[in-house]
C-alpha cells in the first residue's frame, strides 16, 4: 500500500514546506554560494582590493604541502573516529541489551555525554590529560608512559580522537540498542538451539541484521568527524603540535578568521564540501547495496 | 489612500529612528578583559568628563583576532566602529587597507592639534609609522619581551637572586644549576616567534626580514635562517634535549607556569607583571632579554607586542574631531604615566617615562623599568619594528616548525629553512592580494 498524502488545496503543501526551504536556502545555499564566489577571488582583508584569479586559490592549495598533510591527517582522524566510535558503542550496546538489573541506569549514563557540547568535551579531556596537572597524565607517568601531547604528535591525535569518540558513543549507542532490540528473539534462539555460540550468532545473524543501522551511523560519524570535531581541535590542540591535528575544517577556520585570507579559506571550504558530498554519494551508491533490509 | 497611509507610516518610522542629538557616540572596539578592561573604561570615562558633546563608548568585542574579524565584517557592511584596537601582527593588514583607515597624523593635523611624532618613544611609535613618516595608528598598550625569573628558586639552586643571567650562555649555566637543585622546568618561553626570533633579531640588530623588516614594502622576504638565528635555535634545541628548556605550548600558555612556580625562568611579555604580582607566592625578578655578547651591536632594543588604536574611515568630520581630542587626551603625560604604572605596559611618551621616574615609582617597584630601558634607545633600520603581511599565518608556521625541533622531529636548520620557505609563500600571497 503506497502511503501518500493528498492535498486538495494547490498552495498548502508549498506553504507548509516553505519555512524549511527558507531555512535551507538562507543557511546553506546562500553561504555556500558566497563561498563559491569568494573562492575565485583574491582579496585583502577589508575587501578594498578584489581581484578575480580563477582557480589560482585552488592550485595554490594543492601545491601547499601543509594542505596535503592536512588531507592525510583528516583521513586518518575520521577513520579512527568512525571505526572506534562504532566498535565501542556496538560492544556497549550488545552488553546493555543483555543486562536486566540496572539496565536503565547503564543506558542513561551511557547516553549523557551526548548532551555535552564538543568544546566542553574537548576541555574535559584536556584537563584529564594535561601534562602539568592532569589526573590521567599523572597516572600514566607512574606506569612509565611519558604523556606530553603538547609535543608528541601521536599523543595529541590520540587525545582528540578520544574526546571525539567519547561524545559520539552515546549517539551510536542509542541507535545500535534500538537496532538490536528490533531483531526478533526467535531467530537468535533458533540459532542457539542449532548449536551456534554467541560469537557465531553475532557474526552471522545480529551483525547483518544491524547493517542498516551501521550504514546510517557510518555516514553520520564520518560527517561528524569531518565537521563537528572543529570545536574539539580548537579547544584542545589548536592544530598542533607541528601540524599533527590540523584537520581540514580547522584549517578553513584558521585561514579565514585568524589569518584573514578569505579566498584561500573559501576555496578550502568548497573542497571540503565536495569531499563530503562525494563520500555520501559513494556510500549510498555502493555500501547501500550490501545493506540487507 | 492606501499609499498615503503607507507613506505616513514610513515617515513616522524614519523620524523616530533618528538618534536624539544629545551626545554623539564614538564607538571604540577593544579586546581588554578583567583589570585591563577596567583600565579602558577608566580612560573613556576620563575623556568623557572633559567635554559634553561626545561620548566615547568602549565595547569589548572579543580577543584581538575575533574583534579584528568583526570590525572587517562591519566595515564591509558599512557599520565600522570609529576606533579599533588592533594587535601588532595585524599592522600590515591594516596599513594595506587603502581607504579603510585614516592615519593618525592626518586625523590630528586636520583637527588642528599640534602633532609631534617625536614625543613618542621611537621604538614604540616606529612600529606603527608608514614609510613616509606618517604615524598610522596610536600606540595604546605596548609591552616588550623580558626575562621573568623566580628569585626563591635561584636561592635554592645556589644562584645569586640579584644577578640574573644576562647572556644566553649564562642562562644555560643557571638552568643547569636549577635542574640540579630539583627544578623540573628550569626555563621556558611564551610566544616563541615573538621572544626567540623577532625580539631576538632586533635585540641583536639582525634582520628578521628583508627590506628593513618589511617597512620597505610588501616585497619583503624572511631572513631568520641566518647563522646567528640558527645558532640560537640549535642552542635551544640542545637545552630541550637536556631538559633545561621545557616547551609548554603556544601563545601565552606558558605565562601561568611562571607565576604558579612551575617554571623558574620564563621569557615573555612585560605585561605579565600584573598577574605575577597578584598570583606569585614567591619573590620574583625581571631582567632584560638575554643576548649573545659576540654579536656586534647587541644589545640594541627589543620589539613591542600589544596593540594600537586605528581610526576607521567613513565617519563624519566632527566625529573625527572628537576622536582626535580623545587621542590627545590619551597622550597626556599624566594619563600615560598612570596607565603605565597601573598595567605594566610601556609608557608611550618620553614625558610619561620621566614623570614616572620622578615620582619614584621605579624605586618602589624594582624591575618595572627593565622593559622601558630596553626600548628607550635610538632604533636602527633593523630594529624599528616588523611589518609583515599574513603575519598571523607566519607566526603559526613558526610555532609548528619550532615544535618539530623541540620534539626532535626536525633539525634546527631544516626547520628554519622550511619556515622561511612556507612564510615567504604567505608574503608572496599578501603582496599579490594588496597590489
Amino acid at each position: 500500500m503506497e502511503k501518500r498524502a493528498v492535498f486538495r488545496s494547490p498552495w498548502l503543501p508549498y506553504a507548509l514546506v516553505a519555512p524549511q526551504l527558507a531555512i535551507t536556502i538562507i543557511f546553506f545555499f546562500w553561504p555556500a554560494g558566497q563561498a563559491l564566489y569568494q573562492s575565485v577571488l583574491l582579496q585583502d582583508a577589508f575587501g578594498t582590493s578584489v581581484q578575480f584569479v580563477g582557480l589560482e586559490n585552488f592550485s595554490a592549495l594543492f601545491n601547499d604541502e601543509g594542505y596535503i598533510a592536512s588531507f592525510q591527517i583528516t583521513a586518518i582522524f575520521s577513520i579512527l573516529v568512525a571505526v572506534s566510535g562504532l566498535a565501542v558503542s556496538l560492544v556497549l550496546a550488545v552488553f546493555a541489551d543483555h543486562v536486566i538489573k540496572g539496565a536503565l541506569a547503564y543506558k542513561t549514563l551511557l547516553i549523557w555525554p551526548y548532551a555535552v557540547a564538543p568544546a566542553i568535551a574537548g576541555v574535559l579531556w584536556l584537563f584529564l590529560f594535561s601534562p602539568t596537572l592532569g589526573v590521567v597524565a599523572h597516572a600514566l607517568s607512574t606506569v612509565g608512559v611519558n604523556w606530553n601531547h603538547v609535543l608528541d604528535a601521536n599523543q595529541s591525535l590520540a587525545l582528540i580522537v578520544m574526546a571525539a569518540v567519547w561524545k559520539q558513543i552515546s549517539y551510536n549507542f542509542i541507535f545500535f540498542l534500538a537496532g538490536l532490540q528490533a531483531i526478533p528473539k526467535s531467530l537468535i534462539e533458533a540459532a542457539a538451539i542449532d548449536g551456534a555460540g554467541p560469537v557465531r550468532r553475532f557474526a552471522t545473524i545480529i551483525f547483518p541484521l544491524l547493517s542498516p543501522t551501521t550504514f546510517f551511523l557510518l555516514v553520520v560519524n564520518l560527517v561528524f568527524a569531518f565537521f563537528e570535531t572543529f570545536a574539539i581541535v580548537d579547544a584542545v590542540t589548536q592544530g598542533g603540535p607541528g601540524q599533527a591535528t590540523s584537520i581540514l575544517v580547522y584549517k578553513v577556520y584558521h585561514d579565514g578568521f585568524k589569518a584573514l585570507d578569505l579566498g584561500s579559506s573559501a576555496a578550502q571550504s568548497v573542497i571540503l564540501m565536495t569531499i563530503v558530498i562525494t563520500l555520501t554519494v559513494l556510500q549510498f551508491r555502493f555500501v547501500e547495496k550490501k545493506v540487507s533490509y | 489612500m492606501k499609499r498615503r497611509v503607507l507613506f505616513a507610516v514610513a515617515a513616522a518610522i524614519a523620524i523616530t529612528a533618528l538618534p536624539a542629538r544629545a551626545q554623539t557616540e564614538i564607538q571604540w572596539w577593544h579586546s581588554m578583559t578583567g583589570a585591563l578592561g577596567d583600565w579602558i573604561n577608566g580612560l573613556a570615562n576620563g575623556f568623557n568628563a572633559t567635554q559634553k558633546d561626545f561620548k566615547v563608548v568602549p565595547v569589548y568585542k572579543g580577543p584581538y583576532d575575533v574583534s579584528m574579524t568583526a570590525a572587517i565584517a562591519a566595515f564591509r557592511s558599512g557599520n565600522a566602529p570609529h576606533i579599533l584596537q588592533v594587535f601588532e601582527v595585524g599592522t600590515a593588514t591594516m596599513m594595506a587597507a587603502r581607504g579603510a583607515v585614516i592615519p593618525v597624523t592626518e586625523l590630528m593635523t586636520k583637527a588642528g592639534y599640534k602633532f609631534d611624532p617625536k614625543v613618542y618613544i621611537q621604538a614604540v611609535s616606529g612600529y606603527y609609522t608608514a614609510p613616509n613618516g606618517q604615524m598610522m595608528s596610536l600606540p595604546l598598550n605596548s609591552s616588550t619581551t623580558v626575562l621573568h625569573y623566580n628569585k626563591d628558586a635561584f636561592k635554592r639552586a645556589g644562584l645569586d637572586p640579584n644577578k640574573p643571567p644576562k647572556t644566553w650562555p649564562e642562562l644555560v649555566t643557571a638552568a643547569a644549576k636549577l635542574k640540579a637543585s630539583g627544578e623540573k622546568c628550569p626555563f621556558s618561553t611564551s610566544w616563541i616567534s615573538w621572544t626567540q626570533l623577532e625580539s631576538f633579531s632586533t635585540w641583536h640588530n639582525a634582520e628578521f626580514a628583508t627590506q628593513r623588516n618589511g617597512f620597505g614594502g610588501t616585497s619583503t622576504r624572511l631572513a631568520f635562517n641566518s647563522p646567528l638565528h640558527l645558532r640560537h635555535i640549535e642552542n635551544l634545541a640542545n637545552m630541550a634535549k637536556q631538559g633545561l628548556f621545557v616547551y609548554k605550548g603556544r601563545g601565552n600558555l606558558t605565562d601561568a607556569t611562571f607565576w604558579t612556580g612551575e617554571c623558574a625562568m620564563v621569557t615573555g611579555s612585560s605585561a605579565m607583571y600584573g598577574n605575577i604580582k597578584r598570583n606569585a607566592k614567591f619573590e620574583n625578578g625581571i631582567s632584560t632579554l638575554p643576548y649573545y655578547t659576540e654579536t656586534a651591536g647587541a644589545p640594541q632594543n627589543t620589539i613591542i607586542g600589544g596593540a594600537s588604536l586605528w581610526v576607521m574611515s567613513g565617519k563624519k568630520a566632527d566625529e573625527y574631531k572628537a576622536v582626535a581630542g580623545f587621542f590627545d587626551y590619551l597622550s597626556r603625560p599624566d594619563v600615560q604615566a598612570k596607565s603605565h604604572q597601573d598595567t605594566g605596559y610601556l609608557p608611550i611618551t618620553t614625558a610619561a617615562y620621566e614623570l614616572t621616574k620622578k615620582s619614584g615609582f621605579y624605586d618602589k617597584n624594582p624591575g618595572t623599568d627593565v622593559s622601558v630601558q630596553q626600548m628607550i634607545v635610538k632604533t636602527t633600520d633593523k630594529s624599528r619594528g616588523i611589518r609583515l603581511g599574513n603575519f598571523v599565518q607566519i607566526r603559526t608556521i613558526l610555532d609548528e616548525e619550532m615544535e618539530n625541533v623541540w620534539a626532535g622531529k626536525k633539525e634546527p636548520k631544516q626547520a628554519l629553512d622550511d619556515a622561511v620557505k612556507r612564510g615567504n609563500e604567505q608574503l608572496e600571497r599578501f603582496e599579490k592580494a594588496n597590489k
